[in-house]
This record gives C-alpha cells, sequence and structure tokens, in this order.
C-alpha cells in the first residue's frame, strides 16, 4: 500500500482526532494560564433615602461590569501565568497542613481529597476486579456447556448497563431505609446512615466498580481459558502437581498477559471516575478528579464557568494519565520492534 | 488426557456452582429490583421489607393491580412473540426476500413484529382480560400490586420522549459516522506495516486513555464562542455549536475513534491479506478492493464495533451533560437532572422508572448480540 492510498484511508479518522482531540489539548493548555473576565469598574452612587427635615444620603463605592454600547458585558482576556494552578492545588494551604501534620485540613482542600481519593479507587479495585474476574471465568469455565450461555448473558448485564444508572439502581438499594440497608441494620442491630460520610460512601461507589467491571474481566478471561495448552496441564498432572499448583503454575502463567491487559485498561478507565460521583450524588463527601474539573466546567449561580481553573485541573489530571501511560507505552513498543 | 484424576471432588463442585449461583445474583439483582420498584406505588417501593415490594400491597390497594389470569395470558403473549422472532421470522425472511435483500427482509419484518406485538399486547389483552376476568373467579382477581403510571408520568408528562429522540439522533449519528471512519481507517492501519502507522495506533492509545473532562474543558469556550469565530468565515448564519445535536456527534466520534480503529484493526488483521492481493490482480483498486471483496466478509467485526460505537453513545453522560442544552438533552442527563431535583418519594420512583426505561433497550441489545460482544470484549486482548 504506497503512501497517497494509505493517506486516503486512513486520512478522515486522523484529522478527526487531530480536530476534536489533539487541538482541544493545545487549547486547555493555554487556557490554563488565561483568565477571561469581564472589566469591572469602579463608580460612585448616591443614594438617598427620604427624611425628616432633610433627605439622608450616602455615596457608595461598587464594582459593576463595564458594558459596551451592544449592552453586553466586555470580557477581557488576560495572562495569569500559574494564578489557575496555584488557585487549584492551593499550595499554602496544604503545606500549612502538611507542615502540621493536620490530615483533616489537608482533605479539606478540594484538589487534594480528590486525588486522594481517585488513587484509593484505582488502587482498592483492581486487585478486587481481577480477582473476582479470574474467579467467575475459572467456575465457568467448570460448569456444564449448556449453563454458560445464560451465565454469560447475566454477567454481561452489570458490564452493559449505563454507568450512571447502574450506579444509580445501586444506590436505591442503600438509600433512606432500602432494603439492603434495612437488612444490614437488621443483622447489626442498629442504625446505620449510608450516605453520611465518606468511607461508607467509598466503599459503596468501589463496590459499584467491580461490579461494573468484573464481568469484562472475567468474559476476557474466560476467552483465554479456552487456549490453555492441555498438554501442559497433562504432564503437571503427571508431575504430581495439585489442582492449586496446576492453577499457579500453569494457568495463571498463560493467561499472564491478559491480565496484565486488563490491568492497563482498568487503571486507565478507574483514573477517570466520575460516574460513582454524579450516581451517588457523593460531591458533598468524596469527589475525583475528574468530577472537580466537570464541577469548574458546570456553569455556578451566576452563570459563569471557571474555564482557566477547570483547565489547570485538567492539565493536572493529564500528568496522573501520563505517569500510568509510559510502563504500557513501553511494552507495546518492545513488542512492535519484537514482532517486525 | 486420564478424566478420572481431573474429575472434581464433590466439595469443590459444590463450592464452585454455589458461587456462580451468588454471582449470577449481585449481577442482576440491582437491575432486576429497579425494575419492580418501578412498577410499584412509593410506599410499596422505599419499603424495608423485600416482600412488599415484590407484592406490593398498598399498590394493591389503590386498585391497581394484576391477577393470575393477567399474568399467565401476558407471558403467553410474550412467550408467542419471542417464538416468532426466533422460528418463524427468520424462515419467512429466507423463502420471500430477495436475495442480498435479506437485510431489508429483517428491518421490515422485525418493525411489523414489534408493532403487532404492541397492539396486542397493549390494545387487544386488557380487552380481552377485562372480558375474561369476571368469568374466572378467583384467577381474575388481582393478586400483585403493580402499575404503571410512573412510566406514563415520565413519558408523557416528563417529556422523556423527547430525550429518547434525542438519544436516538446522537446514538445513530455516532454508530455510522465512527463506523465509516473507522473502518476505513482499520483496514488502512492493518495493511500497512509501516512506522506512521504504528505511529498513529500509538497515539491513539494515548488518546483513549485521556479523561473526558479534559477535552470538553477545550470545547466549551469554543463551542459557547463558534459563532463569533465562524463568522469571518461563514458569514452571518455562522452556527453556535453549543447544543447542537450534531456537534456532539463529531466530539464522540473523535472520543470513540482510538478505539475503533484498535478493534476494526484487529479484525482486518484476522481477514488474510492474500483476498485483497487476489482482487488487485483481478483489476481492482486499492478502494474497490476494499469495499467488493473485505467487506462482506467483514461484517461481524463491524457489527461488533458498531455496538461498542452504540454503547459510547448511549451510555455517555459527561460530554452530553456539559455540551447539549436543556431543549436537546438526551437521557442519561434529562435523568441525573430528575434525580437531583427529586423531593418526594413520588419523584423517586418516576426516577427509577425512567432508570428501567433507559436500560430496557440495553437488555435486548445483549439477548440480541451476546455472542458479539463477547468477541468484541475478547477481540482486543487475546491479540494483545
Amino acid at each position: 500500500m504506497n503512501s497517497r492510498t494509505f493517506a486516503a484511508f486512513v486520512g478522515p479518522s486522523v484529522f478527526m482526532m487531530l480536530l476534536f482531540i489533539a487541538f482541544p489539548l493545545i487549547s486547555v493548555f493555554t487556557q490554563s494560564f488565561y483568565v477571561t473576565q469581564p472589566v469591572y469598574e469602579t463608580v460612585e452612587v448616591e443614594t438617598c433615602t427620604p427624611g425628616f427635615l432633610s433627605q439622608t444620603c450616602e455615596i457608595q463605592r461598587k464594582s459593576i461590569p463595564k458594558l459596551d454600547e451592544d449592552g453586553s458585558v466586555i470580557q477581557e482576556t488576560r495572562f495569569v501565568g500559574l494564578d489557575s494552578y496555584r488557585n487549584v492545588l492551593e499550595p499554602e494551604r496544604a503545606w500549612k497542613a502538611i507542615s502540621s501534620l493536620d490530615w483533616g485540613a489537608f482533605q479539606a482542600i478540594d484538589f487534594w481529597k480528590a486525588l486522594r481519593f481517585t488513587l484509593t479507587f484505582t488502587l482498592f479495585t483492581l486487585p478486587l476486579v481481577l480477582g473476582l474476574g479470574l474467579t467467575i471465568a475459572l467456575v465457568l469455565n467448570n460448569t456444564a456447556k449448556m449453563l454458560r450461555g445464560p451465565v454469560i448473558f447475566v454477567t454481561l448485564l452489570p458490564f452493559i448497563i449505563t454507568p450512571v444508572i447502574g450506579a444509580l439502581s445501586i444506590n436505591w438499594l442503600f438509600r433512606g431505609d432500602g432494603i439492603l440497608t434495612a437488612l444490614i441494620e437488621n443483622l447489626l442491630n442498629r442504625d446505620i446512615a449510608l450516605f453520611a460520610q465518606a468511607w461508607t460512601l467509598e466503599i459503596l461507589m468501589m463496590g459499584y466498580r467491580v461490579w461494573h467491571v468484573a464481568p469484562f474481566a472475567a468474559i476476557v478471561f474466560y476467552a483465554g481459558l479456552q487456549t490453555v495448552n492441555s498438554d501442559a496441564l497433562e504432564s503437571a498432572l503427571i508431575d504430581g502437581a495439585s489442582r492449586w499448583q496446576r492453577l499457579r503454575y500453569v494457568v495463571i502463567p498463560h493467561l499472564m498477559p491478559l491480565i496484565v491487559f486488563v490491568s492497563m485498561i482498568h487503571l486507565m478507565d478507574s483514573y477517570r471516575v466520575f460516574e460513582e460521583v454524579v450516581g451517588f450524588s457523593s460531591q458533598g463527601h468524596v469527589i475525583s478528579l475528574q468530577w472537580l474539573t466537570y464541577d469548574f466546567l458546570v456553569p455556578d449561580q451566576a452563570g459563569n464557568r471557571s474555564i482557566s481553573r477547570a483547565s489547570a485541573s485538567a492539565m493536572l489530571t493529564m500528568i496522573g494519565i501520563s505517569l500510568l501511560l509510559v510502563p504500557l507505552l513501553r511494552r507495546t513498543w518492545r513488542d512492535h520492534k519484537g514482532g517486525h | 488426557m486420564p478424566t478420572r484424576a481431573l474429575t472434581q471432588p464433590l466439595p469443590l463442585k459444590l463450592t464452585s456452582t454455589g458461587f456462580l449461583l451468588v454471582w449470577c445474583v449481585i449481577a442482576a439483582f440491582p437491575i432486576f429490583w429497579i425494575a419492580v420498584m418501578s412498577f410499584k406505588s412509593p410506599v410499596d417501593a422505599f419499603a424495608g421489607n423485600p416482600f412488599q415490594v415484590i407484592f406490593g400491597p398498598a399498590t394493591l390497594a389503590q386498585g391497581k393491580g394484576i391477577s393470575v389470569l393477567d399474568i399467565v395470558l401476558g407471558l403467553a403473549v410474550i412467550w408467542a412473540t419471542a417464538r416468532v422472532a426466533t422460528r418463524t421470522l427468520p424462515r419467512l425472511i429466507a423463502s420471500h426476500a430477495p436475495a442480498g435483500y435479506a437485510w431489508a427482509g429483517w428491518i421490515i419484518g422485525s418493525l411489523t413484529l414489534a408493532v403487532g406485538f404492541v397492539v396486542v399486547f397493549f390494545g387487544l389483552l386488557p380487552a380481552v382480560l377485562n372480558a375474561l376476568s369476571p368469568i374466572f373467579g378467583p384467577l381474575g382477581r388481582d393478586v400483585i400490586g403493580l402499575s404503571t403510571e410512573h412510566y406514563k408520568t415520565v413519558w408523557i408528562d416528563r417529556g422523556f420522549s423527547n430525550n429518547f429522540q434525542n438519544s436516538l439522533i446522537v446514538t445513530a449519528g455516532v454508530v455510522t459516522v465512527s463506523l465509516t471512519v473507522g473502518t476505513l481507517a482499520g483496514y488502512g492501519l492493518a495493511r500497512s506495516g509501516s512506522n506512521l502507522a504504528f505511529g498513529i495506533l500509538i497515539v491513539a492509545l494515548i488518546f483513549r486513555a485521556l479523561p473526558h473532562s479534559v477535552l470538553v474543558a477545550g470545547y466549551l469556550p469554543v463551542f459557547i464562542n463558534s459563532a463569533e469565530w465562524l463568522r469571518p468565515i461563514l458569514g452571518e448564519n455562522a452556527p453556535t455549536l453549543y447544543g447542537k445535536p450534531w456537534a456532539v456527534i463529531a466530539v464522540l466520534v473523535a472520543i470513540n475513534q482510538p478505539f475503533t480503529i484498535w478493534m476494526l484493526r484487529s479484525f482486518f488483521q484476522n481477514i488474510p491479506a492474500e483476498l485483497d492481493e487476489a482482487a488487485r490482480v483481478d483489476g481492482c483498486s486499492h478502494f474497490q478492493a476494499f469495499r467488493r471483496v473485505i467487506m462482506p466478509v467483514m461484517w461481524p467485526g463491524v457489527i461488533t464495533t458498531g455496538l461498542f460505537s452504540f454503547l459510547l453513545g448511549y451510555n455517555d453522560f459527561l460530554v452530553t451533560s456539559l455540551l447539549l442544552d436543556a431543549q436537546n438533552q438526551t437521557m442519561v442527563p434529562a435523568i441525573a437532572g430528575m434525580f437531583n431535583r427529586e423531593t418526594t418519594t413520588t419523584d423517586q420512583v418516576v426516577a427509577v422508572a425512567a432508570a428501567v426505561s433507559i436500560t430496557a433497550p440495553l437488555f435486548f441489545l445483549v439477548m440480541v448480540f451476546q455472542r458479539q460482544i463477547v468477541s468484541g470484549l475478547t477481540a482486543g486482548a487475546v491479540k494483545g
């Protein structure tokens, strides 16, 4: 295939990715150094109230947005350097909290709170997803062929469901005196409020994510199990390997590339955790990095979107993703070189 | 293989069956439960006692319920429909549709079946049941509380059908455009071993990892001010991109592109290159070979990739909620709005009904395309 035909085939796709992914990235990067604000001017306003004998008058200085001749607010964009980053990171406050070893004060800053949750979420769900996925795959591989179809169908349901709706559906089981809350209360014999503090919410959110992603891991591992070399298993058996040893030394090494693959996908996706915050309405207690950017982008009560702060927090989120990607890219590059 | 040594001891068998059973319950329970809740009055739906939720005494007390007869006849109609869809319909299409137009036969057939089902189930069945119920005595008496009022509230009073249309537009657009652009690119990338092709794939992989909010932060100011910026090029009627479904379609297609080209590339690589070489020898250009020889054998891969594009467009919350205005809102952001506003338990059950309405199409999707979804999940993985 010569380069012209190649360009004709790949062109539209590359063009779309450049226009809608690469270009926004650059614009986010520049936006994070600029702030666009209405221009304010200070005017003196004299307000008089009728009084006895004479009016009582007072002069107030007010700052109001400047209007142009059409009556619309004049906007001004100016370079602020790293100010937006400083607004997001709040380094002085964070440093003060760290130096006085005050974890609570440190976690009162939105960015650090979001970072802490995002990392905890990613690291805790990963082993659970891998473990549950592998167990389901192994068990599925053991059952009668007739049952496998229906079981796969049921397994796919949590994976396919709209993430916000999935989170909401779990939320409704627990909300107020939902049946599962009632069940736990019966077992523990005391009142519990799952939505009133951060850690219970976090457990619910992680539980939802494991429920949502484990099917994906299970299906991938199940497909991998179909290709396990039966000769290797047989020789392990002849050598007297127990069931556990066969799993540990034959099956798991065979699945290793898939385990790496699922881990990478899961790390990427759970670092972007967002729908859980919406579905569990947890923003009062628990927020994630992507939700922080989203929150800056949503208009506030005055209708303003803090674009520059959103850009700064977006750029900071990107740093984490790049750290995560380096090992993956190195591996892919090595495979590519090895393949030729 | 020595089968005896591989047979499992009974306790292991029991544990594994038990585990599978527990997992199936966990996987299906939340979805099943919101479906049950959506048909009950608020008092029943949020009751602490599971049996009260299932049987709905409060709903029944309001005079809304179904009898054993209703259940039996309803199930019979559903079963008959499923039977027609899986047995009769394929036979009819095979015998009546002209060769090469089987897909048209399928579209017409499924539409007719869907309309027929709606007419029989919602039109004919209630009338027949009304006439039959008194005759059957105790079997005709309501036993389980069930009401569809929340669905009526959602779809008619709250204008959810409008959101449904918007979802349909966005999803259909995303699937069509992303498959058209993606198959071309996937084919080009699969057939070219150059470093440039590999570079594009690597950059696509990086793009796949980007949080969507990062990209939206880039779009928003441009989209809101686009009318001013585009005026020098397009003149007076330059559009404001903010709030336009087609702008969101373009954005979602681009976001989905990295995944689409990776997946389609791996499907194209499975098709031997000799096939298009043979076509080229017979005098086809690259594009003709792609269209006449490769595409006909690529349908399974395209359908699978299309399913995942569909899921992305249909399930998206972040992009659609930030880039669409209230008038063009799709279903998922709309329900989140409903959920934030809810004050009474009735509002909550209405939101549950909306959630079930969103999930139902996905349920049927898995039912019909289970095999394709599984193959799509494993396609990217097995080949690394």
